[in-house]
């Protein structure tokens, strides 16, 4: 054998020899699996922003208007607010989050009123918002929810960007409540958006009597969602410590009544002509 | 242009409609478009269910469309308009690595060739019974299905083009390692499937035994280079005595050979052809009677009737289980279109006739109360074209009630408020119906503490459950579920009726009769049907 091929054939072999080596030493997992460490996971975790704005502690953080126009509503409220250029800021992209929980037409109470939708996104638009995002984890099927609750009709005369709730857009957030550590949330429109409002219907709630705008969060948490009802009020006041939203509308334009959360008869729903605007849930749902 | 050429566009014109029939029949695109027309031209299924039914279903009238111009011109569909066949030749092409000699050698007739029409007897045979088997191998219902269950699923994991929720399908590798198994034989016997197994090219070859116009060889001008069969795509040996029944009338053949000893003749001469499909009296007697045979055997086995099994829920508006098997060519368009995933593709669970036929499975998803997809584009009647009123017994149905798929059952030992002492009742919270199916009862027990605690606990009221299966979907107790849809009660059977006042159901109408093979084609009430099945409920008809 020439020296020449001996050393390249060894030098092959020793190679492969050290190739394996390192391999072996950068996989290493001494601690024997990172799932099972719970550590890990927060570590990894994101946690969201507060999307609030500071107006100092003289300013309203509560509005309540009456009537039969969701438009003028909408504009009655945000206006004793301070208007809507108090919140939106010319240039930011806004998440608008209803309950489109179910599939629903909107007449039957169990959805966010669409019309109401549309004022709030035109205020904002108003306001010189770059983009806005429609966006909700519905229980039932998602596009049929977005469909029939009038909620996509009414995103697209906007011009708002309805964001579905697709596997690649959930991630582990840190929640840090009493019951919620991390969970499995719907981040991509968060991550996107600059400002948040929440848009939610007065519902009855067959375990939590009642649904509004806090319960509405609900709705952006991903993964094993079927567990909360094991302890659904220690869940619900975790969605503060969540999200800080920058506002928050309780549509109780239509109010269901009875057989919530999901209605399905016009004779659950009573009208309520209601619209109660806030930035303090606590307030708006004591209210509500 | 050349006529091959023609064929060129017109193979991708019709393999590119496959695919947009395919993306589009899901809930937000499905719009208007005629997403069936492939299996309503397919003259296998027109004809297997004229047999099974003794009627044609509403669309399938269309198969005339392409039955009449193969009476005339032969196979041409094989070559010109099947997407299946167009895969076939496609990966064939891609991946043929043979020299002329090789190809030429490929493309001989071989005997084996016979074995579709041998199928296609013993499907016929079943078919007689009324068991329709034909959706097996039928080439579209096996592409769209293989489609259904394996493709897209698979192209969804990296892109999340064609689910917003990613669908599940049970035994989905069982179909894709078959489409990977038929597509791969193309490497060995050319066109394999079309060829030797297709029951739908079987009856084409059938019907092409008169036409007029036939590919016909001037023995004058011929020098026998079998040059012709290089890329022949049916192996029907245009270099000596043509096989009408095996051309796929690609024309491949004229174009290749050098001595234009090869045309496409109106009424050519017919001596030296081979008059039919070569297929042996008695093994052709042999394959009808383990058709004719199949069809006790299973029934026997009970799975329509005494040893139903609670797995198989059908989607609403589901013709009784017997007329389902006369109707189901198992082309699983309803499991594609369902919305929520909750459709599977069964395995043994409605006995060996009801294999990859639709199951509700709740595990998957759950049936979606304003939704008719299923029926919308099922394209034989097995799932009736039922409007929104029809499947909420609403308006002009509140006499007959809601369609019913099941009845929901709790099992309290697995039950968290009845057998663990804890807080739950999703089940209720998800219940669709106004008033809720689901309703609780507040109790005050003392747990294993001796501490006074007040539970919820849920109840099901079987006359309003409609089956749906979203509260089985929804329990927490993952694996096997506390609350449980089972097909009885179901409407479409009075064998399978529950509560003695409601054994009635939509009798007269869809669904009903249990028993009855004629429970489909003329009905009244798939005239009201809505064209896309997006009905929203109109608020005055729900007051």
């Amino acid at each position: 054998m020439k020296r020449r091929e001996f050393l390249r054939r060894a030098g092959m072999t020793g190679l492969a020899v050290a190739g394996s080596g390192v391999g072996a030493g950068l996989l290493h997992d001494p601690r024997g699996g990172d799932q099972f460490f719970r550590d890990v996971q927060v570590a990894a975790a994101k946690t969201l922003p507060s999307f609030a704005v500071d107006s100092g502690s003289s300013a309203v953080a509560m509005a309540i208007a009456r009537g039969t126009d969701a438009g003028a509503m909408v504009r009655a409220a945000i206006g004793e607010m301070g208007g809507i250029a108090r919140f939106i800021r010319p240039g930011d992209t806004v998440l608008l989050k209803p309950n489109v929980a179910f599939d629903r037409a909107p007449l039957l109470g169990a959805t966010t009123s669409p019309a109401v939708l549309k004022a709030v996104a035109e205020l904002c638009r108003e306001a010189g918002a770059k983009k806005i995002i429609v966006a909700d984890n519905p229980i039932n099927q998602p596009e049929g929810c977005f469909f029939k609750s009038g909620i996509k009709a009414a995103a697209d005369e906007i011009g708002a960007e309805l964001m579905l709730p697709r596997r690649s857009s959930f991630e582990e957030v840190k929640i840090d409540g009493e019951v919620l550590g991390t969970w499995t949330t719907f981040y991509e429109p968060f991550a996107a958006a600059d400002k948040v409002i929440g848009i939610a219907p007065c519902k009855d709630h067959n375990l939590c009597s009642g649904s509004m705008t806090m319960k509405n969060w609900y709705g952006m948490l991903g993964g094993r969602r079927n567990q909360f009802h094991q302890a659904i009020h220690g869940i619900i006041s975790d969605f503060p410590h969540m999200v800080k939203p920058t506002l928050v509308v309780l549509d109780a334009t239509r109010v269901l009544m009875r057989n919530g959360p999901t209605g399905g008869s016009l004779s659950d729903v009573a009208v309520g002509d209601t619209l109660v605007v806030g930035t303090d849930m606590v307030a708006v749902d004591t209210f509500g | 242009m050349r006529i091959t050429v023609v064929r060129l566009i017109s193979q991708i014109f019709f393999m590119g409609l496959f695919f947009f029939f395919c993306f589009v029949t899901q809930f937000s695109y499905l719009k208007g478009y005629p997403v069936s027309i492939f299996l309503e031209v397919d003259p296998l299924v027109a004809i297997a269910t004229a047999i099974t039914t003794h009627t044609l279903y509403q669309g399938l009238v269309w198969s005339l469309v392409l039955l009449i111009p193969t009476l005339f011109l032969g196979r041409f569909f094989c070559n010109w308009i099947c997407p299946y066949g167009i895969l076939h030749q496609f990966t064939g092409w891609l991946f043929n690595r043979r020299t002329i000699t090789e190809n030429i050698d490929s493309n001989r007739y071989r005997k084996v060739f016979a074995l579709k029409y041998y199928i296609l007897i013993g499907m016929g045979g079943a078919a007689l019974f009324g068991s329709l088997q034909i959706g097996l191998l039928d080439p579209i219902s096996l592409l769209f299905r293989s489609f259904t269950v394996a493709v897209l699923p698979t192209l969804d994991m990296p892109t999340e083009w064609f689910y917003v929720r990613p669908h599940v399908h049970q035994l989905g590798w069982v179909v894709g390692f078959l489409l990977f198994f038929l597509i791969g034989m193309n490497l060995v016997i050319p066109r394999f499937f079309c060829r030797v197994l297709c029951p739908l090219g079987a009856t084409l070859g059938l019907l092409s035994r008169f036409s007029l116009w036939r590919i016909h060889r001037d023995t004058d001008k011929c020098v026998d280079c079998d040059l012709c069969l290089q890329r022949c795509e049916g192996a029907s040996d245009p270099h000596t005595n043509l096989r009408k029944s095996e051309c796929f009338v690609c024309f491949n053949c004229i174009d290749d050979c050098p001595h234009d000893a090869l045309s496409f003749d109106f009424m050519p001469d017919l001596k030296g052809e081979v008059a039919g499909p070569q297929i042996s009296g008695r093994r052709a007697v042999m394959a009808g009677l383990i058709g004719a045979l199949s069809f006790p055997f299973s029934r026997r086995s009970g799975d329509v009737d005494e040893l139903f099994k609670k797995e198989v829920v059908r989607p609403p508006g589901s013709v009784a289980e017997d007329a389902f098997l006369e109707r189901c060519i198992k082309c699983d368009q309803c499991i594609r279109v369902c919305p929520t995933n909750v459709l599977q593709p069964a395995m043994l669970e409605g006995g060996i006739e009801g294999v990859w036929t639709p199951i509700m499975n709740m595990r998957t998803g759950y049936c979606e109360l304003n939704c008719t997809l299923c029926g919308e584009v099922c394209p034989t009647g097995a799932i009736q074209k039922i409007s929104i009123e029809q499947k909420l017994g609403i308006g002009q149905f509140t006499d007959l009630g809601p369609v019913k798929t099941g009845t929901a059952f709790y099992d309290r030992g697995r039950c968290l408020p009845w057998a663990m002492d804890t807080p739950c009742v999703v089940c209720e919270e998800v219940c669709p119906t106004s008033p809720k199916a689901i309703y609780s009862r507040e109790v005050e027990i003392t747990n294993r503490w001796g501490e006074k605690v007040v539970l919820t606990r849920p109840y099901v009221d079987p006359e309003v459950c409609i089956g749906c299966g979203i509260c089985e979907h929804e329990c927490p107790v993952q694996d096997h579920r506390a609350i449980r849809v089972t097909a009885v009660g179901e409407t479409r059977s009075k064998e399978r009726s529950l509560l003695l006042g409601m054994s009635g159901g939509q009798e007269g109408c869809c669904g009903g009769g249990g028993g009855s093979s004629s429970a489909g084609g003329g009905c009244g009430c798939s005239s009201k049907k809505e064209s896309s099945g997006l009905l929203q409920i109109d608020a005055t008809e729900s007051a």
